[in-house]
Formats: C-alpha cells, structure tokens, sequence
C-alpha cells in the first residue's frame, strides 16, 4: 500500500482527533488469543463457521459486519459468556495467552478478559459500589478505594463524579454510565476487554469520549470491540476482521481492510452497497 | 346525523357513569366493612381486649391477649416454614431451572394456591396432628406455612424474574460465580420486591380460620411453647361470632376490627416499600 493512502486514512477516519500512533509501529505486537477452527452452534443452527483469527497484544480489533453475522456471538465465545444461553455449542479451540480458556476455571477466565455490553448496564448500587465490585467478590490486594480511584481516572470519569462516589449510578448519564461500566470492567485488571458495541446506546460526544478512551487503554490491556460502525472500527482499531452469516471474510489491518480489502465482499459492505 | 351524534353521546355519558359506579362499590366495600367494625366492635377494644384473657360466659370483661399473642407464634411458625421455602424455591425457578421444570413447579404452584384453605387444614392434621396425637401451635403454623410457600414463590419468582439479565451477565462477566451473582446483585436488585411478597403472604395467612379449626383448635388459656392447642384471632372471631351471648358478639366484632386492622397496615407497609424502589431500567 502506498504510503500516502495510508496516512490519508488515518487523517480522514479520525475526527475525533485521536492519534492512533500504534497503527504506525512497525514491529509486530505479540499474539494474545488466537482462535483456531471454531464452529458455533445455538440447537442445531449453526452460527459461526471455521472461524481462525487472532488478537494482537495491546492492540485494538475491531469486528465488523451486517446484523446477524456473528460478531457478537464470537466476542462472546472469547470470555465464554456464550455459557450462560441455553442450548450454545462451541466447537474449535481458543486460546488466551497459549493456554485452552475451554478448559480454565471460568471465573478465573473471566477476571482476565472483561467485557462491556451494548447497553450500558451498571448495577443498582452507587458509583463507588459499581467500581468496588469486581476487586471485592475476587479479593484485591490494593485498597478498595485506591482501585476505584485508578479505575476511574482510566476510564477518564474520575474528574466527572470523584465528589459523588456515593451517588446512585442511575443518576449518570448514558455516556458516563458506560464510561463507568468500563472502569467497572478494568478494576479487576483483565489483561483482555471486550466490548460487545460499546457506544451504540450513546450520542457523538458520549461516543468520541469512549473511542479516545480505548486507544489510551491499549498501552495496558488488548482490547477487541465489535461495532456496527465503520467508521468507528476505521478510527480506533489496528485490525479489522469482517464477519459475514457466521464466516470470517477478511482480517487485516485496518487501514488495508479498508482501502484494498481483498474480499469483493469487503469491499461491497464497506462501501455500502450491502449491511 | 345530529339524533346519532346524541344518541352516542348518550350511550358514552352512560357506560361512564356504569363503569364509575361499579369502581365506587369495588372501593366502598372496604370501606363499608371498615365502618361496619368500627361500629360495632370499636366500644369493645380497650386496653382489657389487648391484656386479659377470655372471661367465662356470664362475666363481662375480659379480653383476647392470648389470641393475639397466638396468632403472633403461628405466623411465625408460619413464616419460618413459607418464607425460606417460597424464597429459595424461587430463585431455583427464576435462575436454574429449564423451562420445562419452571413450567411443572409454577402450575403446581398456582394449584396449590388454589387449594382450599380447610383442605390443607386436614393435610396439617394428617401429618402433624395425628402423629403427635394432639392439637398445637406446630400444627396450626405449618398449615398456615404451607399456604404461604406459593404466594411468596410465585410473587419472589416474578420479581427475580424482573431483574435485567443485563445485570446478571454484568456481574459473570466480572468473575462472579452463578452464586455470587445471584447473592451479591440479583437478591439486592429485588429485595423491595420480595419484602413485599413475603408482607403479603403474610397478610393473606393471617385472617385464615380454616385450617386452624383442626391444627391450632383454640384455646382459651395461655398456650405455653409451642406443643399445645393454641389461640388465634380469627378462631376466636369464629368462635365469639356464632356464640349466643351478646358481650362475645361485640368481642368477635372488636377481634376481626383489629385483624383487619393489622392486615392494612402490613398492607400499607408493603406497598410503602416497593413505591419507595429505585426503579431498575428495563432494557
């Protein structure tokens, strides 16, 4: 790829200002997960076909596609959440850090990839509560306050609600709610968040606030985020995977996957003739 | 055109007038049967009705402290037999179970709610009664136990139920065990709801007379522990209501006025509860 097209990309998929300096790194980052043949059935309908892919150590991938392709079901599979549906079956084999999750304690597996959902979802207790959850029921080693505080300033909320910790989380606004479902998730200190489209609940500036905040978190956790933006996936992400009725099309990195895809297929949804 | 504009506006101003006529009987009811206690029984109730015991026939006086004090031991015994047993049983139904059990356990559930109260009456004096071969408290609670475990399953049932599954995989997703989630944010995410279930299964068993004609059978002496036939408010009501004397007449009168009275106002405490949740949004 021409190095003009490349920094054109990143010029134009970024209004929001954000600089997504690592997509400029040479060096590849380590593997953190990798999936390797997995096929995913709910009853007998099949839903995921053969899917292998893998996930970049400190890094953001994005995974794209039209509504029903399956993204959200293999964001799902990565911390086994699929578990709790009745009636789901995975086949295939995913690793985290070389290791079978199917085979880990889930519990365990779940403290080490976190996950963040489509709708904000903070429990009915207050802020301070939310955030002090995770470190409580797994038993933390740091003050409980002193991970609050952290995971707030992470998620870039502390300023907004460090004068009400003890406030009903309700009383936040969308965006903040998310943003606090996020420090939620980080105060456990996964080493992999998922976000199951974080930002479609939410307004622009909410949205822009969260895409700034995800490329400021890579420096200390992999993130993958399934979004129905693409221009978003252009914005925040390294690497891209298309996802089309339960098969991975394309994975590559962002900025190729979206100026030569190498899939007619890519190329027909990212310009809009389909999705 | 103008005799049909009438003519509906005719049959509107009727069918409002009907259908605000039968909501005024619907409440007045209560009312009427409020009023209707007061009257007749509000002369009885004095401090002797909340402190003595039951005056023989002929000697005026006198009041019901062991009923009310016996009616306090067998809502216990009940609670302790209802509440445990409808709560967990709920949060089984509402979190583990398949469709299929969930299915069979809530209509068994509404069957046995719909089973007359004197049949569990004979059901409590067959297990309990016979065995021990005498009436007591421990016969009466567990009857009135038994009709509390649907109320309070079905009820707890539909407010876990009630709570976002957003919320349940907020919490797995954050390493809690199935356990530790229902502990830790379902149960709280509730808990006004099922205070309110429990209140008012509470209040449902109170008033039951029936099946403790042949469990608790009544007494009219201080019932020490909880082995020995026993006193209620409502058996006394029955009791005091079909006697010939005219004294234990008014006295059933003041025994169901404070009854009805106690039920209203753990009524009125439920609802107080729940009114005061904070909503959980649906999502």
């Amino acid at each position: 790829m021409p190095a003009s097209a490349r920094s054109a990309v990143t010029v134009n998929l970024t209004p929001t200002g954000v600089v997504n300096a690592s997509r400029e790194t040479a060096a590849p980052a380590p593997i953190r997960m990798t999936v390797s043949k997995v096929n995913f059935f709910y009853g007998s309908k099949q839903t995921l076909f053969d899917v292998n892919m893998s996930v970049a150590a400190n890094r953001v991938t994005a995974l794209i596609g039209p509504s029903g392709c399956g993204k959200s079901t293999l964001l799902r599979t990565f911390n086994r959440m699929h578990e709790t549906v009745r009636n789901a079956r995975l086949e295939g084999e995913i690793l985290l850090d070389g290791q079978n999750i199917l085979a880990q304690d889930v519990t365990q597996l779940r403290r080490r990839v976190g996950m963040v959902f489509q709708r904000p979802n903070p429990f009915p207790k207050s802020i301070f509560d939310n955030v002090a959850y995770g470190p409580k029921i797994n038993g933390a080693k740091d003050p409980i306050a002193e991970i609050v505080e952290r995971s707030l300033r992470r998620a870039a909320l502390w300023d907004e609600v460090k004068d009400h910790l003890h406030k009903s989380a309700y009383e936040l606004s969308g965006g903040q709610q998310q943003r606090l479902c996020i420090a939620r998730g980080l105060a456990v200190e996964p080493e992999v968040l998922l976000l199951d489209e974080p930002c479609s609940a939410l307004d622009p500036i909410s949205t822009a606030k969260i895409e700034e905040l995800l490329v400021h978190l890579k420096d200390s956790c992999t993130i993958v985020i399934v979004t129905h933006n693409m221009q978003q996936a252009a914005r925040v992400s390294d690497s891209t995977a298309f996802l089309l009725v339960g098969q991975l099309v394309e994975f590559s990195p962002t900025p190729q996957l979206f100026t030569t895809p190498s899939d007619p297929r890519t190329e027909a949804y990212i310009t809009g003739r389909f999705g | 055109m103008n005799t049909r504009l009438r003519w509906r506006k005719l049959v509107s101003a009727f069918m409002l007038t009907m259908t605000g006529v039968c909501s005024l009987v619907a409440v007045s009811v209560l009312f009427f049967i409020l009023g209707y206690l007061v009257f007749h029984g509000g002369r009885s109730i004095n401090w002797d009705f909340f402190t003595k015991l039951p005056t023989p026939v002929g000697e005026s006086g006198g009041g019901m402290a062991n009923a009310i004090v016996g009616s306090a031991k067998l809502l216990f015994l009940a609670s302790l037999i209802g509440v445990p047993i409808g709560f967990f049983g709920a949060i089984y139904l509402a979190e583990f179970s398949g469709s299929k059990t969930a299915f069979v356990v809530r209509y068994a559930a509404d069957l046995l709610n719909g089973v007359p109260s004197i049949v569990i009456g004979i059901f409590a004096y067959a297990l309990v009664v016979l065995p021990f071969k005498h009436f007591s408290a421990y016969a009466g609670g567990f009857a009135l136990g038994v009709m509390m475990i649907p109320i309070t399953l079905r009820s707890t049932e539909e407010f876990l139920l009630g709570v976002p599954n957003t919320l349940r995989e907020a919490a797995m997703a954050l390493g809690a065990s199935k356990w530790k989630t229902i502990a830790t944010v379902i149960v709280p995410a509730a808990y006004r709801g099922i205070l309110t279930s429990v209140l008012l299964a509470f209040a449902r068993v109170a008033g039951e007379t029936a099946p403790l004609l042949f469990t608790a059978f009544g007494n009219r002496y201080w019932s020490p522990g909880f082995n020995q036939p026993i006193e209620s408010l409502p058996h006394m009501v029955y009791i005091y209501a079909i006697s010939p004397y005219e004294d234990w007449q008014r006295q059933a009168w003041a025994a169901g006025l404070v009854l009805l009275g106690l039920i209203l106002i753990v009524n009125i405490v439920a609802r107080f509860i729940l009114a005061r949740g904070v909503a959980v949004p649906r999502s």
